[in-house]
């Protein structure tokens, strides 16, 4: 087991590692510079661009900048934002959590959503429940997670002004509220963005968690428990549910690019102030060292899920080979 | 009875699977008649008195901000969309094949290499590359994009065709095949392929809906083919802010995309359970 986990843990660094790489030449070698402004707009006189890309080293050569680069790097050094004048790290210290919030709200949701969702349908195979169930989800799979964002907006907040569209607090408001009420602030602006996150992704677990519970539900042990003479609610609890324990947890961990894909275009949507908004802004002002510091998060997120993941399948299924 | 033709069987009685393929064929249609049956989807025949109106005679489906056709955005739309779809999900099941097979044909070396180049390339942040890579590439065709998301779309295929080749190598007939002299080109051809082949369109015919959300997200973002081109993704962008006042420019393209995501998946589905009766 340790051996494994030991391995496992060796190819996530490796991996991430290889994000860092691939990022970095892409964003370098790709035409464009980030003090050139773009075409219609030039930004400085040539002695000012000269400068600044001086200052920032990128009239080097290419290995010698990734070189200092990963040097930095290993000393968690990320570099500054070109554009905003601030140290990476503190950029994404604002930034990492607000995502995190967002991203985890919708995970937990969809989670208990899908889930409960999947199970409903196994039990009622072949009813009316399965069927609207199933075409419920379906519907949801099949749908831009940026197109529901803005109908649960359109609804839910511009047409009802049940909940605020847009940012994660209400201006002005945060000084005069208690601890809670901020909180509670917070949560309100959370609604809509987490919702549209987890709907679609409730939908994917459900689709999952019905073909992988029908499945069991046909094993041979779950027969056998049923000839035992128990009833079929104890069947789904005890057995069925329990051997997609382990599934569900690397279920959670696969979904985290999910997550990240989506919180770009939601974020957007609702002016969350996140990872995601961090990657849209500096993308296109071609914020390098901020692109490539995203690129590396997200690289760890990912990778750590995929090791959760598996980890969480081997402790849960004995049979899948520790070696390999 | 042949499988393949059992499947067809199973696959024609399957009335949701039957459903989403005409959807499909539909949408094809109205895609390559588009330009036959609608007004210039990049026409402005009044740019300022024609903004944002309601459906009507003349605009069955209204105008967006820019005095443009909904209708024949929303027809030239599926263009793009199923173009980049199918066009690459082909293609990443091309190369997932292509890799799988080497890996599993190839020496122990050559499949540890491949495989754990896989592994990590599971782990790269897809949208981030491909933000990345637009951001930068100002005029992207829409074969640059149908090429970069398959190129960043086939790793999870090449593992289901590596996984079913090493078992077939063992097989019987397999064996057979080589004891009687078959070439390893002959073998991949008349024994490998056809097996894997199953697998293989299910994965991808599920995969066609998922390409053709991301590239929806990837153009919403205003990246990959982009403006004034008419794609569902790049029309949602200009619906979102006059969504109260005009919501038929958000709402046309939406729809549109969803009912041919859901097409896509029902045949997909469908494909699943007619080529793999276990699942059922």
């Amino acid at each position: 087991m340790l051996r494994f986990a030991v391995r496992r843990l060796a190819f996530a660094v490796a991996s991430v590692v290889a994000v860092v790489v691939i990022t970095f030449l892409l964003v370098h070698a790709a035409p464009g510079e980030p003090m050139l402004g773009t075409p219609e707009r030039t930004v400085a006189s040539p002695e000012t661009i000269a400068r600044q890309r001086a200052l920032f080293g990128l009239d080097r050569p290419l290995p010698e900048q990734f070189l200092r680069y990963a040097g930095n790097l290993a000393r968690g050094e990320l570099g500054m934002s070109f554009v905003l004048h601030r140290p990476v790290a503190a950029v994404l210290r604002d930034a990492l959590p607000n995502t995190l919030l967002l991203g985890g709200t919708a995970l937990v949701a969809s989670l208990l959503l899908g889930l409960a969702a999947g199970a409903l349908q196994a039990a009622r195979h072949r009813t009316r429940t399965d069927a609207l169930l199933g075409a419920a989800t379906l519907v949801l799979y099949s749908v831009p997670v940026f197109w529901l964002g803005l109908l649960l907006l359109l609804v839910f907040g511009e047409g009802l002004h049940w909940l605020p569209v847009s940012g994660m607090t209400t201006p002005g408001l945060g000084d005069d509220l208690s601890r809670l009420g901020r909180a509670l602030d917070v949560a309100r602006h959370l609604v809509l963005p987490a919702a549209s996150l987890a709907l679609v992704q409730a939908a994917a677990f459900a689709r999952f968690q019905r073909s992988a519970l029908l499945e069991t539900l046909g094993a041979e042990y779950v027969r056998a428990a049923r000839a035992r003479g128990l009833g079929e609610r104890a069947v789904l609890l005890r057995h069925a549910l329990r051997g997609a324990l382990g599934s569900t947890i690397t279920l959670a961990g696969l979904s985290v690019p999910y997550f990240l894909a989506g919180s770009v275009l939601v974020e957007s949507i609702f002016g969350w102030p996140g990872l995601g908004r961090v990657a849209y802004d500096a993308i296109f002002a071609r914020d390098y060292n901020v692109i490539t510091a995203v690129a590396l998060v997200s690289g760890v997120l990912v990778a750590a899920g995929n090791l959760l993941a598996d980890v969480a399948l081997a402790v849960a299924d004995p049979r899948i080979r520790l070696g390999r | 009875m042949s499988p393949w033709r059992a499947a067809a069987r199973r696959f024609r009685r399957n009335r949701p699977a039957v459903a989403g393929t005409v959807v499909v064929a539909a949408m094809a249609a109205a895609a390559l008649l588009a330009p036959l049956v609608t007004v210039d989807p990049l026409a402005q025949p009044d740019p300022v008195g024609l903004q944002d109106r309601p459906p009507s005679a003349a605009h069955p489906l209204g105008t967006d901000p820019y005095s443009r056709d909904v209708l024949s955005r929303t027809l030239h739309g599926a263009q793009v969309s199923l173009l980049v779809g199918v066009g690459a999900a082909l293609l990443a099941v091309t190369l997932g094949t292509g890799v799988g097979l080497a890996a599993g044909l190839g020496g122990r070396r050559t499949d540890e290499v491949l495989m754990r180049g896989v592994d990590v390339a599971l782990a790269l942040p897809r949208i981030v590359l491909l933000l990345a890579v637009f951001a930068i590439w100002d005029r992207a065709p829409p074969a640059a994009v149908v090429v970069l998301i398959a190129a960043t779309g086939w790793f999870q295929t090449s593992r289901i065709v590596r996984a079913s080749v090493l078992g077939l190598k063992q097989a019987d007939f397999v064996a057979a095949a080589r004891a009687l002299g078959s070439g390893r080109a002959g073998i991949v051809r008349r024994h490998l392929l056809p097996h894997v082949a199953a697998p293989v369109i299910v994965s991808a015919s599920l995969d066609v809906g998922n390409i053709i959300l991301l590239e929806a997200g990837l153009s919403y973002l205003g990246l990959g083919v982009r403006p004034p081109t008419p794609t569902w993704g790049n029309m949602i962008m200009d619906g979102k802010d006059v969504l109260l006042s005009a919501p038929w420019v958000a709402l046309a393209p939406g729809c549109a995309l969803v009912l041919t995501v859901v097409a896509f998946n029902l045949a997909g589905d469908g494909l699943r359970d007619a080529l793999d009766p276990k699942a059922a």
